[in-house]
C-alpha cells in the first residue's frame, strides 16, 4: 500500500515536470515571450515564431516518449507492471 | 476525359478498393471486436490509426489555408491540436485503458457511480461528434464536386456508401485497419506537393527546413523575410508577427484547443484498442509523431502558398498580372465561386491589397489554398490527383471514428447500460450496426442540408469537449474524493457558461440577432473570442466541482479504491464490459 502511494507521488512529480516543459515551450516561448525571442534568428526563422510553429511540436513528441520510457522504468521499480 | 480527371478517378477509386478489401478481411464478429478491435492493436498501428482518426478534412484542407492568411496567429492551431496529446498521454489515456471499458461515458458512469453522469456524458459526446461529422461530409462533397465534377449530392452519397461498408461491417476492427491505410494515403498526398514546392522555392526538399531557408532565385533573401516584405507592402500585417486578437486571446484559444483535443471521445476511444497500459502510453507517442509529420509541414505549405499566390498576382512590385493572362487554376476556382475578381479601377490588371477600396481580389476562400496549391506551383497532374484522394481519406477516416463513437454510446451506454440491460451480445452487435446506419443517414442529410449554424459548430464541439468531458475525466483520475454529484454540477456549469458565451456572440442556436444581453462589444470578456472560450468553461467546471464536493462530501470508499486500482498498471486485462 505504501509502495503504491510513493509510486503515485513519483508519477505526479514526473507529470509535473513534463507539464512545466510543455507550458514553457508553447505558451512561454511561443506566445508570452515571442517578442524578445523574435530578435534572435534561427536561419530564416525568428526564434519565437519557430517555437510557435515548429519547436513546440518537436518538444511535445520528445516529452511523450520520455514520459512513457520513465513510467515503464517506474512500473518495474515498484513492481506494478502488467503480468 | 482529360488527363487530370483520369488520374483523379484512378487515385480515388483505387484507394476505395483498398478500403473495401481491408473491410472484408477485418470483419467484426463480437462486441469486443466491434467496439475495441478485440484489444489487439499494436502501439505503432494504433498511432497511425489515431493520426487518421484525428486529422480530419479541417486539418488536411483548411488548416494550411488558415495559416496562410493568419501567419503567426495560425500557430494556435499547430500548438493547440498537438499539445493536447501531451495531456492525453499523461493525464487520461493510461488510466482509462487500465480501467478497461468500451466507451468514455461508461468510464464516467463507473467512476461517478451515476446513471445521470453517464447520460450527460452521452449527450456531450453526441452533440460534439455530430457537429464534427457535418464538416467531414461537406469535405467529401466538395472534393468530389471539384475534382471529379460530379454533383455535390452524388459525391456525398458515394462517400456515405463507402463509410457504411467498412464501418458497419468491421466496427472498430475494420475502421482501425482502414485508418492505417488512410493515414498512408493522406500523409503522402500532403507531403509530396510540399516537397516539390519547397524544392522549387528554396532548393531544399524538406519543407520544415525550406521554410527557414533562402530563396532559390539567387537573391539570398530568406523566404519568410521576403514574405513579410511582400505582404506589408500591400498593407497587410507582417506575416511572422500578426497575432490574432492579442496575446490573451491566443493563449486562451491554444489552451481551449489543447484540452478540447484531449477530451474528444472518438480519439480517447482509440486508446481502448491496445493490449496494455504501456501500449497506451507509447501509442500516444507514435500518434503524435504521425500527426507532427503533417503539422510541421503545414506551416511551410501555408507560407509558401501565400508566397506563390502573391507572386502570381504581382510578379514584381508594381507590375500586376493582366486579368486576361490569368492561369488555368485561377479560372477553375473562379467557376466554383470560391475565388472572385472585380476590376474596380478598370485597368484590366489584378490589384490585391489590404485596402478594401482598392482590393480587387474580392474573395479568396481559405479552404482552396491546399487544393489549389499544386496547380499554383505548376506541379504535374498526378500530384493533384493524389491530393484529391488524400482529402477524401482524411474526411472518411475521421467520419468513421466519429460514427463509431456515436453508435457505441447509444447502443452500449444508453441501451445496454441504462434502458435495456439484458440485451444479449448478439443483439447489441446488431443494434450498434443499425444505430450506425441511422447515424450515417443523419450525417448525410445534415451534409446535404447543412443547418445555418454549421460553420459555428466546430468551435462548439471543441468548447464542449474542453469544458465538460476533459475536466470530468481528469478530476475522476487525479482527485480520489471527487463525488458524482460534484462532477455532474461541474459538467453542467462548464457547458452552460461556454454555450452562453458562444450564443451571446453568435445568436441563440447561431440565429443572428438573438443575442440575449443586447449588443455588447465583441469579445467582451478579456478580449477572448467565442472559439477560445472553452478554457474558461473548463476553469468554471473545475471550480464548481471542487466547491460542490467540499459542501456535499466525498466519494464513497469503494470508489476511492476503484481510483487507486486504475492508477497502477498491475493486473490490466483486455477491455471488456464486465
Amino acid at each position: 500500500m505504501k509502495d503504491k502511494q510513493t509510486y503515485w507521488k513519483e508519477n505526479l512529480r514526473l507529470i509535473g515536470l513534463c507539464l512545466v516543459i510543455w507550458f514553457v515551450v508553447s505558451f512561454g516561448f511561443g506566445l508570452l515571450l515571442v517578442e524578445p525571442l523574435n530578435t534572435i534568428r534561427l536561419g530564416g526563422y525568428k526564434l519565437g515564431f519557430w517555437f510557435a510553429q515548429q519547436g513546440s511540436i518537436y518538444t511535445f513528441v520528445g516529452l511523450v516518449f520520455w514520459y512513457s520510457r520513465k513510467m515503464n522504468q517506474l512500473d518495474k521499480k515498484y513492481n506494478v507492471e502488467e503480468s | 476525359m482529360d488527363e487530370l480527371k483520369l488520374y483523379t478517378y484512378i487515385a480515388v477509386f483505387s484507394s476505395f478498393a483498398l478500403y473495401f478489401a481491408i473491410a472484408w478481411w477485418a470483419k467484426a464478429g463480437s462486441t469486443s471486436e466491434f467496439y475495441v478491435a478485440g484489444g489487439g492493436i499494436t502501439p505503432l498501428q494504433n498511432g497511425m490509426a489515431i493520426g487518421a482518426d484525428w486529422m480530419s478534412a479541417a486539418s488536411f484542407i483548411s488548416m494550411a489555408g488558415l495559416i496562410a492568411f493568419l501567419g503567426y496567429g495560425g500557430s494556435v492551431f499547430l500548438m493547440g491540436w498537438t499539445g493536447g496529446y501531451v495531456l492525453l498521454a499523461m493525464l487520461l489515456a493510461p488510466y482509462m485503458r487500465k480501467h478497461g471499458k468500451f466507451t468514455v461515458p461508461e468510464f464516467i458512469a463507473d467512476r461517478y457511480y451515476s446513471k445521470s453522469a453517464r447520460i450527460v456524458a452521452v449527450a456531450c459526446l453526441i452533440i460534439a461528434s455530430l457537429t464534427y461529422i457535418i464538416g467531414q461530409m461537406k469535405g467529401v462533397g466538395v472534393a468530389f464536386s471539384r475534382f471529379l465534377e460530379v454533383d455535390y449530392g452524388l459525391g456525398l452519397g458515394i462517400g456515405m456508401a463507402v463509410v457504411w461498408v467498412y464501418a458497419v461491417l468491421g466496427g472498430m476492427k475494420g475502421i482501425t485497419y482502414t485508418q492505417i491505410a488512410q493515414y498512408c494515403v493522406l500523409i503522402f498526398a500532403y507531403t509530396i506537393p510540399a516537397v516539390f514546392i519547397s524544392l522549387q522555392l528554396t532548393g531544399n526538399p524538406i519543407p520544415q527546413l525550406g521554410l527557414g531557408s533562402t530563396l532559390a532565385d539567387g537573391s539570398g533573401i530568406y523566404l519568410l523575410d521576403k514574405l513579410d516584405m511582400v505582404v506589408t507592402d500591400l498593407g497587410f500585417k507582417e506575416y511572422t508577427t500578426d497575432n490574432m486578437g492579442g496575446t490573451i486571446n491566443m493563449f486562451a484559444y491554444t489552451l481551449s484547443l489543447m484540452i478540447g483535443t484531449a477530451g474528444l471521445p472518438h480519439v480517447i476511444m482509440r486508446f481502448f484498442t491496445v493490449p496494455s497500459v504501456q501500449a497506451a502510453r507509447s501509442s500516444a507517442g507514435y500518434a503524435l509523431v504521425f500527426i507532427a509529420l503533417l503539422y510541421t509541414v503545414a506551416p511551410a505549405v501555408g507560407a509558401m502558398a501565400r508566397f506563390n499566390l502573391m507572386n502570381t498576382i504581382e510578379p514584381s512590385a508594381g507590375e500586376n498580372l493582366e486579368y486576361e493572362e490569368r492561369p488555368q487554376w485561377f479560372k477553375d476556382w473562379e467557376k466554383t465561386g470560391l475565388l472572385k475578381f472585380e476590376d474596380k479601377n478598370e485597368d484590366g490588371k489584378i490589384q490585391y491589397s489590404a485596402d478594401k477600396e482598392a482590393n480587387e481580389m474580392v474573395k479568396i476562400d481559405r479552404d482552396i489554398m491546399v487544393l489549389a496549391n499544386p496547380a499554383i506551383a505548376k506541379l504535374p497532374n498526378w500530384v493533384i490527383a493524389l491530393v484529391a484522394a488524400g482529402g477524401l481519406a482524411a474526411a472518411l477516416s475521421t467520419a468513421a471514428g466519429l460514427l463509431l463513437a456515436i453508435s457505441s454510446s447509444i447502443s452500449h451506454d444508453l441501451m445496454k447500460g441504462v434502458f435495456t440491460p439484458n440485451l444479449s451480445e448478439k443483439n447489441e452487435l446488431l443494434s450498434s450496426r443499425i444505430v450506425m446506419t441511422i447515424s450515417i443517414l443523419i450525417a448525410g442529410y445534415l451534409g446535404l442540408h447543412p443547418p445555418g449554424f454549421a460553420a459555428g459548430t466546430v468551435a462548439l464541439a471543441f468548447g464542449l469537449a474542453a469544458s465538460s468531458i476533459f475536466p470530468a475525466l481528469m478530476m475522476g483520475i487525479f482527485s480520489k474524493k471527487m463525488s458524482g454529484k460534484a462532477a455532474v454540477a461541474g459538467m453542467c456549469s462548464g457547458i452552460g457558461i461556454t454555450m452562453l458565451y458562444v450564443f451571446q456572440h453568435k445568436g441563440i442556436m447561431f440565429i443572428p440577432g438573438t443575442s440575449f444581453l443586447g449588443g455588447l462589444e465583441p469579445n467582451w470578456f478579456l478580449g477572448i473570442s467565442p472559439n477560445a472560450f472553452g478554457a474558461v468553461g473548463a476553469l468554471v467546471n473545475f471550480t464548481v466541482a471542487f466547491s460542490v464536493c467540499k459542501l456535499t462530501g466525498d466519494a464513497p470508499a469503494e470508489i476511492q479504491r476503484l481510483v487507486e486500482n486504475f492508477r497502477i498498471p498491475h493486473g490490466a486485462g483486455a477491455a471488456s464490459d464486465h
